[in-house]
């Protein structure tokens, strides 16, 4: 080595080297993911420090207050104007804020809100051992039905965890659908969907049912997280980029510089078309939609109910919000290639979620076939490509989370000794013992069969118009027939609450506390308010169809 | 004030059907009350246009705004004018009447107070149906009137007959009515409104082809209305309900209300000779057919109801000409109001007095016991024969020079159809006179084996019989000399003098002959033999015109046969194709939904391996769509 070769190595070394930025936080802007990670914290810390007698009140009193100022953060971020001239990309280009992302967050926080109420239900189980319990089992590491699990019951343990692990499944979905990197996306993805497989496998009763629903969830979920994650790195081999704004540019060709480290795989089109496939599957698996839907039965009807209804809402709104952002900022240019895709997959979604659904007789699997249909309406919306296809799916996605979580909580209601009663045939004659709770959940059958004057009509109506405007005629006329084969089942239902002669060792219907009453409430409220008077959340859901790019 | 006309019945029909039984002792007087102030405030009007010009006396009353809608304006408004004031005055006149009438008819009843309420919304629906400024209105009266004839011709529901009557009347009008709301709409459709002014206004610009359509659609719903072929079947059996009501409603008031629509869409008709032709030939028919009915039957007021049919049938005939006989065919529905219904309450009285018996052929001599009605039926029957100087002649006579005047072979044939029909209805009308009131006596007991004991009717009854009996006498002159009628309704419905190939004076000569011929032929059949108390068996044609010639029969195998025909193919069509094609396809989404569900097993490494394919295929679809 020459004394030159030295000196410049040792002069290079030498130079100072860059500094690397501090990286630029829009706390403001990011302030309601922020509140409810933060709040997710603070539950692990009150687990860790808080006497286990006080620490359901104050997991409660955190998350109900994290929620709601979230909630209130994200109204406030709208009124700021940033759902509309002020939307920007914050986060050096990690997350957007603009409408869409307002509009989605403002709609999990209130879903998850609402199914914290549910979570917190503790009057509906029977009092075991003096102590009130809720759906969640007592200590989770016991095993089911051993000895320990007993013990634990007696001593008046609760899993106050599952609030920590909803408010962080709660920040990822915040996060879901607001990512502007592909990599920001698929953390986000993996941090709510882990809270969800722990969540499933808790359920107080049928625990066996549960830990198998959980396992199952978990193990498909990575198996779609994998083709996710590949398909990410393919985009990155072809556009160099995980930035949406980055990807999009390069799919459309405004940008054509090669990095000369990627130069044997950059501006390949197979990599762009496999990798993008790849990736609209991890989030087909996470609606559920055809043929990528086969977890949600087993893991709706083994999952605590609570928590089914928290998934079946919530995800399926973070899940279809990032799916909007990716069709609609990252492959606009891509259009002529995934829209025939996601036709085939809509049209399959809905007669399937139908067909299948016809011949159930668990309701919490009839309910989980009817979540598949629904994926299928949303998907219809989705197929619009313009502006009035975003906005519809929003309003939808509003209106089905209440039905869906208000429908969820019903369910918790009907129980017989063996807990809840979810066999169809214990429904029989459900409206002449309890006319008021069958007719509450005969308004939510209502509204899943999109029967005027529910939130499920106006819901239906708008992603179908927008299908029907945006060149999917016939894709809506598969939809109306998917809708009719799926009436037949929802009233199906109802005929079997109202006109069955009830049965004599037929299950009870338990008064539940305040929380779950006003979860129920506030959903049949929605439901009609959305049914009736529609139009302000429409003109709501119409102003934040814009995404920012 | 236009608007108290109508509200008065309306208001009494509301009391009384409404009011229990409290009102069950005052509500006969009520009722007739209301009726009267309506006809007083027609007669307050009245006087009232007749002391301004000719020109200005139509009065309009808007009252509110019934279907405000873009596009589609219905108000409720009245228009009073020459044409529409007549038919108040003869409606709430004769109805006045009726209502007095029926006080002492109706005394036994039970149910009194309800037939006054419904006597009541008679005259409130057929008040608006004349008083209405647009077709919409008058449809609502049109409809109104017609319920309220379904409910009293089957206000005797005990009786099957009559609870049978009723429907029959009402299935019947359906057709009708169907045919006025299609017109209402192709007028929508073509005028972009409802009122007669626009419409009657608008009727130059249009095309003949869619105002023929109109006229026939229109004619179609006076038919059903006025008991014209092909839709008079209703109308004999309509004679179930109490004889009040055969007076006022059907022979009187209602059943002109197909002439009345007809005159007041003139315009249209004016424009559409089709149409005009149609509604000639359809007069013309059911002059003979109701006249030759008439001669048939034995039962006193089905023979009135085939000569109400025939006298209508002038009516719709003289309608049909146009300008020429529009003025005749309104005087002529005045003065037929007048004599008919003093026919049929005069029937009514010898029904009253002779146990509810209606077989002419058990009647004879009854003009000893029954004097006042002996006179007043008298002079309506001399009347409605057309009897120099009474009502009928006046108005009869006009209406068949006014059918020679059409010119052409149309005018000889339309005007020999009427002097037939005149020359028929002298000998049915005196058939019915010479078996009512003269020969020998032919009662009978009644089933329950009560002698009859014939006396003359109460005051209440009686006094309305002759006030009408004045009017059949007088009406006539009154209106023709001079030419007052015509004068009076010239400005509403126009006129037009026609060049008849014939005489005033050879038409009225040839009338008096065939009324002659009329009478003599019916003395020497029925007044100079005995009348048999069994009707022989007669010839063909008398047979099927005791069987209402043949129209029961004719729309049974027609309409009732092919109806079940029609209906038992399409329930079948349905059982077999349409449950077939919907049950199938039930099942075989259950099948299929049953199928897929296997595949749904719980294991996860079917469910991965789902998966799998799914994206693989969803890889290659993308792959694909970029090579095509």
């Amino acid at each position: 080595m020459s004394a030159t070769a030295v000196h410049s190595l040792w002069t290079t070394a030498a130079d100072p080297i860059d500094k690397i930025d501090a990286p630029n936080i829009e706390y403001g802007q990011l302030a309601p993911t922020l509140i409810v990670i933060g709040a997710a914290v603070i539950g692990v810390l009150i687990e860790a420090f808080v006497p286990r007698k006080s620490r359901y009140y104050a997991q409660l009193f955190v998350s109900v207050v994290a929620l709601a100022a979230a909630f209130a953060a994200v109204v406030a971020l709208a009124a700021g104007g940033y759902g509309t001239t002020k939307a920007r990309i914050a986060a050096m280009g990690a997350i957007a804020v603009d409408g869409p992302a307002l509009f989605l967050q403002g709609t999990i926080l209130l879903a998850g809100l609402v199914a914290i109420f549910t979570f917190a239900e503790r009057k509906l189980d029977p009092v075991a051992h003096g102590n009130r319990v809720d759906s969640f089992v007592a200590q989770a590491g016991a095993v089911p039905g051993s000895e320990g699990e007993q013990a634990a019951t007696k001593a008046g343990f609760a899993t106050t965890e599952v609030f920590p692990l909803a408010l962080f499944a709660i920040g990822g979905m915040l996060v879901f659908p607001s990512a502007n990197d592909l990599l920001t996306f698929f953390i986000a993805l993996e941090v709510f969907s882990l809270p969800l497989y722990l969540l499933c496998a808790l359920a107080r009763r049928k625990r066996l049912m549960s830990q198998e629903a959980a396992v199952k969830y978990f193990l498909l979920g990575a198996f779609a997280s994998a083709f996710t994650l590949f398909g990410i790195a393919l985009i990155y081999g072809y556009a160099g980029s995980v930035s949406y704004g980055t990807v999009a540019k390069v799919v459309d060709g405004t940008i054509t510089t090669v990095d000369p480290a990627l130069a044997g795989t950059m501006g390949n089109d197979a990599l762009l078309l496999i990798g993008s496939a790849m990736i609209v599957m991890g989030l087909l698996f996470k609606v559920g939609a055809v043929p990528f839907h086969m977890w949600t039965p087993d893991v709706y009807q083994g999952a605590p109910t609570p928590v089914t209804g928290f998934m079946a809402a919530a995800t399926k709104v973070a899940a279809f919000g990032a799916l909007l952002r990716l069709l609609y900022v990252v492959l606009p240019g891509l259009r002529w290639d995934w829209r025939p895709v996601m036709y085939g997959v809509a049209v399959i979604t809905m007669l399937g979620g139908a067909i299948v659904a016809i011949t159930q007789t668990d309701i919490k699997r009839l309910l989980a076939y009817s979540s598949i249909a629904h994926a299928g309406f949303i998907l219809a919306g989705v197929i619009a490509t313009t502006k009035d296809g975003v906005s519809s799916v929003l309003f939808y996605l509003g209106a089905y989370s209440f039905v869906t979580i208000g429908a969820f909580a019903v369910v918790t209601l009907v129980r017989d000794a063996g807990g809840e009663a979810t066999h169809l045939s214990k429904w029989a004659g459900l409206g002449r013992r309890s006319p008021l709770v069958a007719a509450v959940f005969a308004v939510f059958l209502l509204a899943f069969a999109g029967i005027p004057l529910t939130s499920g009509f106006s819901g239906k109506f708008a992603v179908f118009k927008a299908a029907a405007e945006g060149g999917a005629g016939a894709l809506v006329v598969v939809g109306v027939i998917s809708s009719a084969i799926a009436a037949f089942f929802y009233i199906r239902v109802i005929v079997l609450m109202f006109f069955s002669e009830p049965k004599a060792d037929g299950p009870t219907v338990a008064v539940p506390s305040p929380l779950t009453m006003t979860a129920i409430g506030l959903g049949v409220a929605v439901t009609l308010v959305l049914g009736v008077a529609p139009q302000y959340f429409l003109d709501l859901a119409s102003q934040s169809g814009v995404f920012v790019r | 004030m236009i608007a108290l006309l109508v509200a008065a019945p309306l208001l009494g029909a509301a009391v009384l059907l409404c009011g229990g039984r409290r009102l069950d002792r005052v509500g006969h007087w009520l009722g007739t009350a209301l009726a009267a102030v309506s006809f007083v405030i027609g007669l307050v009007l009245f006087t009232d246009m007749l002391g301004k010009g000719a020109e200005d006396r139509t009065l309009n009353q808007h009252l509110f705004s019934w279907i405000p809608v873009e596009g589609f304006q219905a108000d409720v408004a009245f228009q009073l004018d020459q044409l529409s004031v007549t038919f108040v005055l003869l409606i709430s006149g004769v109805g006045t009447l009726i209502h007095l009438y029926s006080i002492g008819y109706m005394e036994h009843d039970e149910r009194r107070r309800r037939f006054f309420g419904y006597l009541n919304l008679f005259l409130a629906a057929m008040l608006l149906l004349v008083l209405a400024d647009n077709y919409l209105l008058l449809y609502v009266g049109w409809e109104g009137v017609g319920l309220a004839s379904y409910l009293l011709i089957g206000f005797w529901q005990h009786k099957p007959s009559a609870a049978t009557a009723a429907k029959k009347a009402f299935l019947v009008n359906r057709v009708g009515d169907m045919g006025l709301s299609i017109a209402i709409m192709l007028m929508f459709t073509t005028f972009g409104t409802f009122a007669f002014g626009d419409v009657l206004e608008a009727t130059g610009e249009t095309g003949e082809g869619k105002l023929t359509a109109i006229g026939l659609m229109l004619l179609l719903a006076a038919c059903g209305k006025s008991a014209q072929v092909p839709l008079q079947s209703w109308l004999g059996d309509a004679m179930e309900g109490p004889t009040p009501v055969s007076a006022l409603i059907h022979a009187a008031t209602m059943v002109t209300a197909g002439v009345y629509l007809i005159v007041r869409s003139g315009e249209i008709f004016n424009a559409a000779p089709d149409a005009q032709l149609a509604v000639t030939v359809v007069g013309a028919v059911t002059l003979l057919f109701g006249a030759i009915v008439g001669c048939a039957k034995d039962d006193i007021k089905k023979a009135l109801a085939g000569s109400t049919m025939s006298q209508i049938g002038y009516m719709i005939l003289a309608a049909g000409l146009g300008p020429i006989g529009y003025v005749f065919a309104i005087m002529h529905l005045v003065t037929h109001g007048f004599f008919k219904a003093g026919l049929f309450l005069g029937a009514g009285s010898v029904m009253h007095g002779m146990n509810d018996e209606v077989d002419m052929r058990k009647y004879g001599g009854l003009r000893k016991y029954m004097p006042v009605t002996f006179v007043t039926f008298g002079l309506g029957y001399l009347a409605i024969i057309g009897f120099p100087g009474l009502s009928g002649f006046f108005s009869k006579d006009k209406i068949i020079e006014a059918a020679f005047a059409k010119g052409g072979t149309e005018g000889w044939i339309l005007g020999s159809v009427a002097l037939l029909g005149a020359a028929i209805t002298a000998y049915y009308m005196t058939r019915v006179m010479i078996m009512t009131f003269f020969g020998e006596k032919r009662w009978e007991p009644d089933a329950e084996g009560k002698q009859p004991h014939p006396h003359e009717s109460p005051k209440s009854m009686t006094i309305p019989m002759i006030l009408l009996a004045v009017g059949s006498v007088c009406a006539g002159g009154f209106f023709s000399i001079g030419d007052r009628f015509m004068h009076w309704l010239e400005p509403v419905t126009h006129h037009d003098h026609g060049d008849s190939p014939l005489s005033a004076a050879t038409v009225t000569g040839a009338t008096m002959v065939v009324l002659v011929i009329g009478v003599t032929l019916a003395w020497l059949q029925y007044g100079r033999r005995p009348v048999p108390s069994v009707a022989p068996r007669g010839s063909l044609l008398t047979r099927a015109a005791r069987r209402d010639l043949l129209q029961d029969d004719f729309n049974h195998v027609v309409l009732v046969r092919g109806g079940e025909h029609l209906t038992r193919s399409l329930v079948y069509v349905d059982h077999t194709l349409v449950d077939g094609v919907v049950n199938g396809t039930a099942a075989s989404v259950g099948g299929l939904s049953g199928r897929l569900r296997k595949l749904q097993n719980g294991f996860a490494r079917s469910y991965a391996v789902s998966m799998f394919g799914g994206v693989a295929v969803l890889i290659a679809a993308t792959l694909l769509m970029r090579a095509v």
